[in-house]
This record gives C-alpha cells, sequence and structure tokens, in this order.
C-alpha cells in the first residue's frame, strides 16, 4: 500500500512537472506565437473574434494579467479537457484532432512495441543460454548495430527496398482508398499490410535494448547459488532455463521500460513521419510546420501523460510480481 | 623549496589515479571491440579536421549536372540540385560530430552536477535531485526538443546541442547516481569516511576514481544520443536547413524525393556515416562493459552451452 501511494504520488508530481513544462516553454522562448497564429489567420482572410483572440492570449501568455493567474486559468482549462482550437484543421479543437491520430499510434506502436519485449527477451534468453557461442555473438553484435543506426534511415531504406525496388509493400500511408461498400475484413487486411514496414522499422530499432538487457541480467542469474544448485540436483535444462534463471532475469529487464518507451515515442514520431501514417507524430510536425502552437503543445501533453501513465502501470506490475521492490527505497 | 606532507600526498593520488587510467585504456585497447571502435571514431574525426582538404569540391556549389548517379567524377553521386554528395559528407560531418561532442560534454558534466555531487549533501537534497532526475528520465524526450526547436526556429548549430544536452542528461545522471549509491557502501569508502574524510573528499577521492569507467561510457552514449538526435531534428528540418550536415543531407533528399526518383545514393550515404559513428561508440562502449564488467566476459567457449561460469 505505501509502495502505491509513493508511486501515486510520483506520478501526481511527474504529470505536474509536465503540465508545467509545456506552460513555460512558450512564455520562455523568444518571439512571440500569438502574432505567428494572428498572420496566419489574416492571410487565410479570416480575422479572429475577440473571444478567440483572448483564449489565444491566455494560453500562450501575452494576457496582460499575472503570471499566476495566467497559470491558474491554464489549469483549469486543462481540468475541462480544453486545449484550445487548432490553427491548421480550424474549426477543430485540438482535442479532435488528437482523438483522430491517437489511435494509429497507439495501434503502430504498442503492437510493434510489444512484439519487440517478447521477441527481444526471448532472443535474449537464448543469447545467455548459449553465450560464446556463435550464435550469441552474432545476436548480440547484430543488435548493437541495428540499435546503434537513426530509425528514420532504417525507415527510409526499407520503404526503398520493399515499397520502391520490389513494390512488395505499399510506400506510404495507412490505408488505400477502397471502393465503398468494401468487406470491414479488407479494411482490415489494407491497414495491416500498411503496417508491416512501419511496424518492422520499430521492432527492428527498439529490439537490440532488450535483447541485451535480457541477456546481460540472465548470464547474471545464471551465476546465481540457487541456479548451480538446482543444475546439481539434475534439474532439466530446459526447465532450469525457464522456470529458475529467466523468470528472475526478466523483472530487472522491466526497469528499463521507462527509459525504452521514451525512445520508442521518439523512434515512432519519426517513422510516421517517414510513411506520412496518419498517427500524432505526423500531426505534431504538421502542426510545428503550420507554426499551430496549440496543436504541438496538446500533443506534446498528450504524449508525456501517456509515457508516464506507461510507466506508472510498468511499475505496478513490477511491484506485484517483486516485493523487494515494494519495500526498496 | 621543501615539500609539505600534504603535497606529496597528492602527488601520489595523482600518480595512482594516473596509473589506473592508464592500465584501463590499456585493457580498452586490447579489447578488440573496443579497438575497433576507437579507430573507426579517430579516422572519423581526421576526416572532419582535414574536411577541406579531403573534399573534391565546394560542398555548396550547384554547378553540376544534377541527379547524377555515382560516377568517378562524383563518387556517390550529385543532388537534385546539382551539388556534390560526397563533399557534403565529407563537410557535413564537421556539423554533425562537433554537435554530438558538444552534446556528450554539456549532458556529461549536467549528469555529474546532478547526478553525483548532491550525493555529498542531506537527505533531503538528494531525494529532491533524484525525484527531478527521475522525471526528466521518463519525460519523452524527442517530442521536448521537437516542441523547442520550433519555437526557436532554425537555429545555430550551437543552440541545437545546447538544447539537446539540457534534455539528454536524465539517464546518465541516474545512472551516475546509483553508482555513487553502491559505492558508498563498500568497505573501503566507509573506511575513509570513518577516518575522517569529509564527504567532498571521498567523493573526489574514494568514489569518482573508482567510476570513471561508468564516465566514460556514459560520455560515448550522450555524444552518440547527440548525433542521433540532431540527425532526427535536422532530418525534420528543424535545425538550420542551410547548415551542410549529415543529417540535413537526408532532409534535402526527403524534400527532393529521391525515394520517388530512385536516388538512393542521396540519402544512403548521410545515414550510413550516422551509423558507422554509433556502431563504432557501440563498440567502445560494449568494450568498456567488458573491461569492467568481468561478468560479461565470455572466456571460455562452452560444448553444450549453459555450463556456469
Amino acid at each position: 500500500m505505501r509502495f502505491f501511494l509513493n508511486r501515486l504520488g510520483f506520478l501526481l508530481i511527474s504529470i505536474w512537472a509536465a503540465l508545467t513544462v509545456n506552460f513555460l516553454i512558450p512564455r520562455m522562448m523568444p518571439g512571440n506565437p500569438v502574432d505567428a497564429i494572428l498572420a496566419h489567420f489574416q492571410s487565410e482572410g479570416a480575422p479572429l473574434g475577440p473571444n478567440a483572440l483572448h483564449a489565444l492570449e491566455q494560453q500562450f501568455g501575452v494576457a496582460h494579467s499575472s503570471i499566476w493567474s495566467q497559470y491558474l486559468g491554464y489549469l483549469q482549462n486543462l481540468l475541462h479537457g480544453q486545449l484550445g482550437t487548432s490553427i491548421t484543421y480550424y474549426p477543430l479543437t485540438v482535442t479532435q484532432v488528437i482523438e483522430r491520430s491517437l489511435p494509429w499510434t497507439l495501434g503502430l506502436a504498442g503492437t510493434a512495441t510489444i512484439i519487440s519485449v517478447l521477441l527481444g527477451t526471448f532472443l535474449g534468453v537464448y543469447a545467455a543460454w548459449h553465450r560464446g557461442t556463435r550464435i550469441d555473438a552474432g545476436l548480440t553484435t547484430v543488435t548493437m548495430f541495428t540499435s546503434a543506426i537513426p530509425y528514420f534511415w532504417i525507415a527510409l531504406i526499407l520503404v526503398y527496398l520493399f515499397g520502391f525496388e520490389l513494390h512488395w509493400f505499399p510506400q506510404f500511408h495507412a490505408f488505400s482508398t477502397l471502393p465503398p461498400g468494401v468487406a470491414w475484413w479488407k479494411f482490415a487486411l489494407d491497414i495491416l499490410y500498411h503496417a508491416v514496414l512501419p511496424g518492422a522499422t520499430i521492432v527492428i530499432s527498439a529490439i537490440g535494448g532488450w535483447l541485451v538487457g535480457m541477456r546481460n541480467n540472465m548470464i547474471q542469474t545464471l551465476g546465481e547459488d540457487y541456479v548451480t544448485f538446482a543444475r546439481a540436483r539434475g534439474v532439466r535444462n530446459r526447465r532450469l532455463m525457464i522456470a529458475y534463471a529467466a523468470r528472475n532475469a526478466i523483472l530487472p529487464n522491466l526497469t528499463g521500460f521507462a527509459m525504452a518507451i521514451g525512445f520508442v515515442v521518439g523512434g515512432a514520431l519519426l517513422t510516421e513521419i517517414v510513411f506520412s501514417y496518419p498517427g500524432i507524430g505526423m500531426q505534431l510536425l504538421t502542426a510545428v510546420e503550420n507554426e499551430d502552437y496549440p496543436l504541438m503543445q496538446g500533443i506534446f501533453l498528450i504524449i508525456a501523460l501517456a509515457v508516464l501513465l506507461a510507466n506508472f502501470f510498468v511499475e505496478m506490475v513490477y511491484g506485484f510480481l517483486d516485493p523487494r521492490a515494494r519495500q526498496g527505497e | 623549496m621543501s615539500m609539505s606532507p600534504t603535497l606529496s600526498n597528492a602527488d601520489s593520488l595523482v600518480e595512482t589515479v594516473k596509473a589506473r587510467r592508464t592500465t584501463f585504456v590499456r585493457l580498452l585497447w586490447a579489447n578488440p571491440r573496443a579497438r575497433a571502435g576507437l579507430i573507426i571514431l579517430m579516422a572519423m574525426i581526421v576526416v572532419a579536421i582535414l574536411a577541406p582538404v579531403l573534399a573534391p569540391y565546394n560542398p555548396t556549389s550547384t554547378n553540376f549536372i544534377p541527379s547524377q548517379a555515382p560516377s568517378p567524377r562524383h563518387l556517390l553521386g550529385t543532388t537534385l540540385q546539382g551539388q556534390d554528395i560526397l563533399s557534403q559528407l565529407i563537410w557535413g560531418s564537421r556539423n554533425s560530430l562537433g554537435v554530438g561532442l558538444a552534446v556528450g560534454v554539456i549532458a556529461t558534466v549536467l549528469s555529474l552536477l546532478i547526478g553525483v555531487l548532491p550525493s555529498i549533501g542531506s537527505r533531503q537534497v538528494n531525494t529532491i535531485f533524484a525525484t527531478v532526475t527521475n522525471i526528466v528520465l521518463i519525460l519523452p524526450g524527442l517530442p521536448l526538443l521537437i516542441v523547442l526547436s520550433a519555437y526557436l526556429h532554425s537555429s545555430g548549430a550551437f543552440t541545437i546541442a545546447a538544447v539537446i544536452g539540457f534534455t539528454g542528461w536524465a539517464f546518465g545522471a541516474r545512472t551516475l547516481r546509483s553508482q555513487v549509491m553502491t559505492l558508498r557502501q563498500r568497505d573501503f569508502v566507509i573506511a575513509a569516511r570513518l577516518a575522517g574524510s569529509s564527504q567532498l573528499r571521498l567523493l573526489v577521492r574514494e568514489i569518482l576514481p573508482n567510476m570513471l569507467s561508468l564516465v566514460m561510457a556514459n560520455f560515448m552514449f550522450s555524444i552518440l544520443f547527440g548525433i542521433l538526435s540532431e540527425a532526427g531534428l535536422q532530418f525534420l528540418g528543424l535545425g538550420n536547413v542551410n547548415a551542410v550536415s549529415w543529417g540535413s543531407i537526408i532532409y534535402w533528399s526527403e524534400n527532393g524525393s529521391a525515394l520517388l526518383l530512385g536516388m538512393w545514393w542521396w540519402f544512403i550515404p548521410p545515414g550510413a556515416a550516422i551509423a558507422l559513428v554509433g556502431i563504432a561508440l557501440a563498440l567502445v562502449n560494449s568494450g568498456i562493459d567488458q573491461v569492467s564488467n568481468p561478468r560479461l566476459r565470455t572466456v571460455a567457449k562452452t560444448k553444450k552451452g549453459g555450463i556456469l561460469r
């Protein structure tokens, strides 16, 4: 219980920190985003009404009130789920834009992450068990290479090879325009077909960390006395590998999740951009290119919240599985 | 002039630290992975320094026949705008490696200041800094970088390095901090504390010399982080797209639809250069790992696999 409260406290503090960073960035940076936004609307021939202007000024701190009352107003707006209006997709609100693109990102990056965690952990166990052999050397070397290569470059090469040269997979987008009335499973297959290359990009880049982490933990665990004893007692190899060593080696690997998820999110953003995949990363770039500051900050906030929550969830699972984590610190 | 005892003491300390460092470097050099990585890195640094001599043409000149595949005249072909890609690649190494190095220095200094230094303070100070580190660690880095650079508008190389460094110190701070916490429990540190050493002295004399390899690994990791982040930002067009760097070459190739035109020679070489630096740094890091963590050394090959130790 104390562990739970402790982690919950950390979650709340970190959410507050994310909100505050999001509030401070436009106020600390040079330039005035409201001017850019106004110029944008003027050039479109749709000048903003006084209400919208007031809302914008509040959001970006050009308001003539004190920074304190701006901050309180900002938090109040967020509590009511108001992230402002997108400029690029006017009159859609930022929340609406995010609602449309978030499922794509969650589907793509989420599935790819789960695949790379499972596959990486499995291969890590395998490499540790066969350590010192060619398989081990091969696996660790290959993954050391793949995790050092930029995501977007892997994506470009996959597009070039399998999209442009071989025509095996579509080069861009998340789905193709199918004739109306087409069966839902055909549409689902189409989406899967489009997700293969971007998904492969994320798996290739993310798998290395899991594999190497799991391998090193596993080697540590294999050196423990209880494993030696079990082996001396004649426990079968397979049982020794899975029930004795791997089960205990998995736990420390989970703590790496906090760092890993940050990298995966960043990599998924770049991957989406290469593939013109209509997720949150693509929207973030669109927002930046159009100086759509409300959308940009809304997206940053959503990504930060998602990462914080995912991390909290993993820590809960970790605490549930490992009593030592509940007592430590 | 007679030497005071404390001074000679300090001298001997310097000697031991130096000796320790040379054995570490020698061990590292003896490790084939680390040596391969160091050789690649040094070669790339030499190329960056000698760029004016090595580059066949001016990297920004657009006087060549556009969209040419690699040929003896242009070893890596030309861009859609008629620039020589090999020259861009050679000059771009200055920007990319420079930013990476600057990020490495900034992030390492910050992680030492925030992760290691507070350990001499009170318990509360420690908790505060640890919490701040953990928060920054899980805030998603790249989205934050993108938002920050969007406000800064195409900025110079140093601003980019500073922004990346200020968002990328947390991982190092956390690893270094946990190492300090472990070392503080060791007998030799406790002995020194009982002998009356101050906290700062403990940190500088007993703890830091024992974690040099970790600091170095962290420095390498930060350089890699810097190079990858800079390339990512440039690729998105958020850095200075007119400065020649590996990331901006890829940005222009995307912009010029090199993918649709099949101009592989435009985007493959700069990515390969980034990957090569990344691999070299990863090689050095895994070498450091193997030297400083003997358990991971794969000494004996086993027949059936799975034989313990």
